[in-house]
């Protein structure tokens, strides 16, 4: 008998993870990202790597496809090529519910569920058949400025501390990454000031990786350390907040 | 009047149809006064009704002479026929028909099936295709509103569940208020029926087996006997339908697929209020 020694498909696969991991891995990677529907690029061949602890804006004008791209991140949506590598694994070999529990996601409109602050805290756990410790529920609202209200209605809500529940709802799944879309273009000049600054306070306390989209250049020029810019789908230019906004003030 | 004119029957049906045509398209008429245009909709489905249940008459009339168990085919048919037309009711989710398909014929073929062991159903032709008939159609009723309300609730929805999803709940799990919505609101037209039951409406079943000679309590209480299978055969259809087309909501990498247009296109949750 004859015994052929060859290197089976999986074994290629296994070895190439290995390398992957053995480098020091950005926490987030996109590889020749992409997105078509309907014939539309809604998001064009994007690659970035974003390291621990880093935030990352995503800026452009509107219907450049920031929120696509930021749906891709968390697989919200599907991406038509490409993939995204978290913390070194392709997310598809991940589920989409432990994917979703480590990459976590702050709307523009804080879609909160009916109940108490504490049932929106509880949810993302509950989801893991874990109980969030009643502790933990007022450290974390604590550090988003609503302590003592675990037990308010979510209807008395304004739009500023529904967007702060929502940060704290999304922390309270211990996530490595924190997308966050638009998270204060939705509410008064005051409160975005107020939350602007926490989820400085937040990323920073909970050494989360942050991708954060905004169409407000100064925005992105006072709480990221790198800036992405989008035109029509496509990476026109990423860099530091100074190498971008010349171009980005060219383009909006 | 139409009956002192006509003696032959078939003569005096085509006369009948002539009149309650006439009396459709007058209030087409009126909707169109008001601008409101149904003319070419009715004429379709003015002339696709008397088509279908004149082929279908004929069709009995053919069947009658045939073996009892050709009645089984005819109601097999049936439901295919409900389920492609419920199907149409729910365009933009994937796989309807078959979700349609299977809650129809487990729905109203339960019911005929047990209800004919039983004894409540004769297996004559001519008792249990009408019967039969009559479990699908509302079966198919019931299906057509599980689906639709379904598909509206999710779309004016789909913010909170995309949330859900993004906190990673199960996708499933995330329908679960919508489903039973669904399911609630596709039977309230069951419901009524059995509450109104001659209060409101004194329903065709009934008032055909008083005009052929049937005793007047026996029809009364058939006549609960069959909104009675109606009610189940919906209440099977629609639970079975809900639960089935939660799956049909999302892909196999749990993503909202069942999202309103404009969302879809642009990727982005913009339309829906807390």
């Amino acid at each position: 008998m004859r015994i052929v020694l060859r290197r089976r498909p999986e074994d290629v696969d296994t070895i190439q993870e290995q390398n992957r991991t053995a480098e020091t891995r950005p926490v987030l990677e996109t590889e020749y990202l992409s997105r078509i529907v309907s014939g539309k690029r809604l998001v064009d061949d994007i690659t970035v790597r974003v390291q621990k602890g880093e935030i990352l804006a995503v800026v452009g004008p509107s219907g450049s496809g920031k929120s696509s791209f930021l749906r891709l991140l968390n697989r919200l949506d599907e991406p038509t090529s490409g993939t995204v590598y978290l913390e070194g694994n392709d997310y598809r070999q991940i589920s989409p519910r432990e994917l979703r529990r480590r990459v976590g996601l702050v709307t523009q409109t804080p879609f909160l569920f009916s109940g108490t602050i504490a049932d929106n805290l509880r949810f993302g756990p509950q989801q893991q058949g874990k109980d969030l410790p009643e502790e933990t529920i007022t450290f974390l609202l604590d550090q988003v400025g609503l302590a003592d209200r675990a037990n308010s209605d979510v209807v008395n809500l304004s739009g500023g501390e529904a967007q702060r529940v929502s940060l704290a709802r999304a922390v309270a799944n211990s996530p490595t990454v924190l997308l966050m879309d638009e998270p204060t273009s939705a509410l008064d000049e005051e409160a975005k000031v107020e939350v602007e600054a926490l989820i400085l306070k937040i990323v920073k306390q909970n050494l989360l990786t942050c991708v954060i989209v905004s169409h407000d250049l100064a925005q992105a020029a006072r709480i990221a350390n790198r800036v992405m810019l989008l035109k029509a789908g496509r990476l026109e230019k990423i860099g530091s907040v100074r190498e971008v906004i010349h171009v980005a003030g060219n383009i909006h | 009047m139409l009956q002192g004119i006509f003696t032959n029957q078939l003569a005096l049906g085509c006369a009948q149809a002539a009149a309650t045509t006439l009396l459709a398209l007058l209030v087409v008429l009126l909707a169109r006064k008001r601008e409101i245009h149904l003319e070419r909709e009715t004429i379709v489905a003015l002339i696709r009704g008397i088509v279908q249940i004149i082929a279908v008459g004929s069709i009995f009339l053919l069947l009658l002479r045939g073996p009892a168990w050709t009645s089984v085919f005819l109601l097999v048919a049936m439901i295919v026929a409900a389920a492609a037309t419920s199907a149409q009711r729910a365009k933009g989710i994937p796989g309807t028909f078959r979700v349609s398909l299977y809650s129809i014929a487990a729905g109203s073929g339960a019911v005929i099936a047990l209800m004919t062991w039983a004894g409540v159903i004769d297996t004559a032709m001519t008792s249990l295709v009408p019967i039969g008939s009559m479990l699908i159609s509302n079966a198919m009723n019931t299906n057509s509103l599980t689906l639709n309300r379904f598909r509206s609730e999710v779309e004016s929805h789909f913010g909170l569940i995309e949330t859900a999803l993004a906190l990673g709940a199960a996708s499933k799990q995330t329908v679960v208020p919508y489903v039973q919505v669904s399911f609630q609101a596709s039977l309230i037209p069951a419901i009524d029926s059995l509450s109104s039951l001659g209060i409101v409406w004194i329903p065709g079943l009934m008032a055909g087996m008083l005009l052929s000679g049937s005793d007047p309590i026996y029809a009364a209480i058939y006549q609960f006997v069959a909104i009675s299978m109606i009610f189940s055969a919906s209440g099977l259809t629609a639970l079975i339908s809900s639960l089935l087309i939660r799956n049909h909501a999302f892909s196999p990498a749990e993503q909202l697929t069942l999202r309103p247009q404009a969302a879809s296109s642009q990727g982005g949750n913009r339309s829906e209020s807390k």
